[in-house]
C-alpha cells in the first residue's frame, strides 16, 4: 500500500485549473462552479488553499450570481441550486460570505420549495432529495433556515425512506449511496437524525463494502472511490463508522492514485478526475488519515470552516 | 456510424452559412482571469459562441431550435442549451412528439446524463396519457441496455404514477428479474408495484403471493441480498406476522442446513430470534453444524452462537456482528 501522494494532487488540481482548453474543461464548462469547490476543497484539506488567488475566485464567483439570486455554473448559465450551493461552500471556505446578499441567495432558494416541502433544482421544476439537501445545507451556511417550511422538507425525505431503511430519490425509487447521503446530511442539518432507523441503514451501508475495501453505491455494484464519501460520511452521521472495515477502504482509495501525475480515479488503473480526486481525499480526511484537515460529514466542509461559521457567530452575539 | 472526420467534413462553419450571416457570436467569458487562446475543437467552440448570441437576444425563432439541437449533439450536458430549447419550444408550439424522437437520438450517445430525463419528463408532462406507453418503451429500452439505470427507473415510476400504465408492471418486474435475479432495481421496482398499483390491491394483498415468489428466489441464490430484505419488506407493518410465518423460518432453516451461503440466512435468524422467535432444536443443529464455536461459547444461547458464526465468516463486518452480539446482552 502507497502512501497518500499529497503533493501531487495538489500539482493535478492546480494543472487542471490552467488547463483551460483542454477537451474536458470545455465539456464541464456549465459545471466550472462545482470544480471549484471539488478542486477548492480538495486543496483546503490538504492545507494548501492559500496557494490560489481568493480576489479572483471571488469576483468570478460573483459574476456567475443572477438577479433572482442564484447561481450559474458558469458566467452566462442559468442559475440552479447546485451551484448556488457550491458557490456559498466556496465563499465560506475563504470566509467572504459577507460579499453575499444573503437575503436575495436565500430567497432564491426558499421560493424553490414546493408544497409537499420537497425542492426543485430551478425554475424548471425537477423534484429530487438531492436538492432538499443542497437547499437545506445552503440556508443553513448562510443561517436562514427559518426562511423554509423545515417540518415539510423533512417530512418529504421520511417520506423517500425504503424497506432497507436507505433514501432514494422520490417516493419508492431505489436506495442510493449518493441519495441516502443527501438524506443523512439534509436530516442531520435539521436536527432530525432520530427519523432514520439507523441500524437497519447502518447494516444496509456497511454491506456496501466488498472484499477489496472498496464501497458500492448499491447491491452488487462496482465500488467507487465516490461511495467512500457518501457512504462513509452517512455512516459517521449515525454514528455507525466502525461497522465497516476502515483500514481496508483506506487502501483501496490509495491504490486509486495516480503515483505519477497526481489524482485520484474511481477505481484503481482507471483515468483520474477532479470529482473523484476530491471524493478520495474527503473520504481519507473521514477516515482521519494523518496529515489531513478534518472534513464535517454534514456540510462537506472542513471542520475549521464550519465551526467559524458556527460557533464565531454565537460568539459575536454574545458580545 | 460515421466516424468523427467524416463529421467534422459535414459540418459546416455558421460563419459560412447565410443564413446566420446577422449573427455576432460571443465567445465565452472566463472570468477576471484571462486565458490563453483557447483550442478546443472549433466546431463546439463556434457553435457556443453563436449559441450566446441567441440566448442573449433571446431569439425564439426555428433557427435557433436547430442550433440548439447541434449544441446539445456536442455536449448534452449543457443545461443552458436544454433550458434555452424548452423556451424555444414553447414558444413556437413546436411537435412534441418529434421532441420525444429527438431525445432518444441524444440517449442512444449517453442515456446517464440528468438534463435529456429532465427533459423527457417536462415533454411526457405535456403530452399527458398520449405519451404513457410511448414512455414505457422508451424506458423499457433503456433498462433493456442497463437494468439499473437510475435515471429510467426513476423516470418509469414517475410515468406510472403520474400517466398510469400499471397493468403490466409486475410481469415486467418478472421478466427483469428472471434475467438476473439480483438486480436490486427491479426488486426494488417489485415492492414500488406492490405497494402502489391502484390495480393490485396493496402490501396485504399481495403478501401472501409474493412471500410464495421471494421464498423461492432466496432458496436459488441464498446470497441474494436483495431477496432477503424484500421478503422482510413485505412485513413491513407487521412483525408479529413476520415471527410467526413459519414460511419465514423454514427459508432459513432450508438454506442454514444446505451450509452454503447462509450469511442472510443466519442474520434473518437473529432478527427473528431478537423479535421473540423460539427456535426449536432443529435451529440449534443447523447452526452448531456451521462450525464448532469457541469452547468458552459451548453451550450459550442460540442468539450467541450466531453472531459468532456471523462473525468469523463475514470477518469485513465484524464490528457491526460484535456489536450485534453486545446488544443481545443488553437486552437480557
Ligand atoms: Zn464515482
Amino acid at each position: 500500500m502507497g502512501e497518500l501522494a499529497a503533493e501531487k494532487h495538489v500539482q493535478y488540481i492546480l494543472s487542471v485549473e490552467k488547463k483551460k482548453d483542454s477537451f474536458e474543461s470545455v465539456v464541464m464548462e456549465h459545471l466550472r462552479m462545482n470544480g471549484a469547490y471539488w478542486g477548492l476543497t480538495t486543496l483546503d484539506l490538504l492545507g494548501k488553499l492559500h496557494t490560489v488567488d481568493v480576489d479572483q475566485i471571488v469576483s468570478w464567483i460573483i459574476k456567475c450570481q443572477h438577479d433572482s439570486g442564484g447561481f450559474g455554473g458558469n458566467i452566462g448559465h442559468d442559475p440552479h441550486i447546485l451551484y448556488t450551493l457550491s458557490a456559498v461552500q466556496v465563499l465560506a471556505l475563504f470566509d467572504k460570505l459577507d460579499v453575499l446578499d444573503i437575503e436575495k441567495v436565500s430567497n432564491y432558494v426558499v421560493g424553490l420549495q414546493n408544497e409537499d416541502g420537497s425542492f426543485s433544482g430551478d425554475m424548471w421544476g425537477e423534484v429530487d432529495t438531492r436538492f432538499s439537501y443542497i437547499a437545506i445545507c445552503c440556508l443553513s451556511l448562510i443561517h436562514r433556515l427559518d426562511k423554509i417550511n423545515v417540518e415539510k422538507a423533512v417530512n418529504y425525505i421520511v417520506s423517500c425512506k425504503n424497506l432497507d431503511g436507505g433514501f432514494g430519490c422520490t417516493p419508492g425509487g431505489e436506495s442510493h449511496a449518493g441519495q441516502i447521503f443527501c438524506c443523512v446530511g439534509a436530516l442531520a442539518i435539521t436536527g432530525s437524525l432520530h427519523r432514520i432507523d439507523k441500524d437497519l441503514l447502518g447494516w444496509w451501508l456497511c454491506e456496501r463494502q466488498v472484499k477489496n475495501g472498496g464501497l458500492n453505491g448499491r447491491p452488487e455494484k462496482l465500488p467507487d472511490v465516490c461511495y467512500s464519501w457518501w457512504v462513509l460520511s452517512s455512516l459517521i452521521m449515525i454514528d455507525r463508522v466502525h461497522w465497516i472495515d476502515k483500514r481496508k477502504l483506506v487502501k483501496f482509495i490509495l491504490d486509486c492514485q495516480d503515483m505519477e501525475n497526481g489524482g485520484i480515479s474511481d477505481r484503481p488503473d482507471d483515468a483520474v478526475d477532479v470529482y473523484h480526486t476530491y471524493f478520495g481525499v474527503a473520504g481519507l480526511s473521514l477516515l482521519e488519515y494523518p496529515g489531513l484537515k478534518a472534513i464535517d460529514p454534514a456540510y462537506a466542509l472542513p471542520v475549521d470552516v464550519v465551526n467559524r461559521m458556527f460557533i464565531g457567530r454565537k460568539l459575536k452575539k454574545e458580545f | 456510424m460515421a466516424s468523427s472526420d467524416e463529421e467534422n467534413r459535414q459540418w459546416i462553419p455558421f460563419q459560412q452559412r447565410p443564413e446566420w450571416s446577422d449573427v455576432t457570436p460571443i465567445a465565452q467569458d472566463d472570468g477576471p482571469n484571462p486565458v490563453v487562446p483557447i483550442a478546443y475543437k472549433d466546431n463546439f467552440v463556434e457553435t457556443m459562441d453563436y449559441f450566446r448570441a441567441l440566448y442573449q437576444a433571446d431569439e425564439r425563432s426555428p433557427r435557433a431550435l436547430g442550433l440548439t439541437t447541434e449544441a446539445i449533439l456536442l455536449n448534452p450536458g449543457n443545461y443552458t442549451v436544454w433550458h434555452f430549447r424548452r423556451l424555444i419550444l414553447d414558444a413556437l408550439g413546436a411537435d412534441l412528439h418529434r421532441e420525444l424522437d429527438f431525445t432518444e437520438t441524444i440517449a442512444n450517445g449517453n442515456s446517464k446524463n440528468y438534463q435529456l430525463w429532465h427533459h423527457r419528463r417536462w415533454i411526457a408532462e405535456k403530452l399527458g396519457t398520449n405519451a404513457t406507453s410511448k414512455e414505457l418503451e422508451f424506458t423499457k429500452k433503456i433498462l433493456s441496455l442497463d437494468a439499473k439505470h437510475y435515471h429510467a427507473w426513476s423516470h418509469r415510476q414517475w410515468v406510472l404514477e403520474a400517466l398510469g400504465g400499471w397493468e403490466n408492471e409486475l410481469y415486467y418486474c418478472d421478466e427483469l428479474l428472471e434475467e438476473d435475479i439480483f438486480n436490486n432495481s427491479a426488486w426494488n421496482q417489485r415492492y414500488f408495484v406492490i405497494t402502489r398499483s391502484p390495480i393490485l390491491g396493496g402490501l396485504k394483498a399481495m403478501r401472501a403471493s409474493e412471500v410464495n415468489y421471494t421464498v423461492k428466489a432466496i432458496v436459488a441464490y441464498p446470497e441474494n441480498e436483495s431477496s432477503w430484505r424484500y421478503l422482510r419488506g413485505l412485513y413491513k407493518d407487521d412483525d408479529h406476522m413476520w415471527v410467526n410465518d413459519p414460511q419465514v423460518s423454514s427459508v432459513c432453516s432450508k438454506v442454514l442446513s444446505a451450509k452454503h451461503n447462509f450469511v442472510f440466512a443466519l442474520s434473518t435468524l437473529l432478527d427473528l430470534m431478537c423479535h421473540g422467535f423460539q427456535p426449536s432444536q432443529e435451529f440449534r443443529d443447523a447452526v452448531d453444524a456451521l462450525g464448532t464455536p469457541d469452547s468458552d461459547e459451548r453451550g450459550s444461547d442460540l442468539a450467541t452462537t450466531v453472531c459468532s458464526v456471523l462473525e468469523r465468516v463475514d470477518p469485513i463486518r465484524v464490528n457491526y456482528w460484535r456489536w450485534r452480539k453486545s446488544k443481545l446482552f443488553q437486552a437480557v
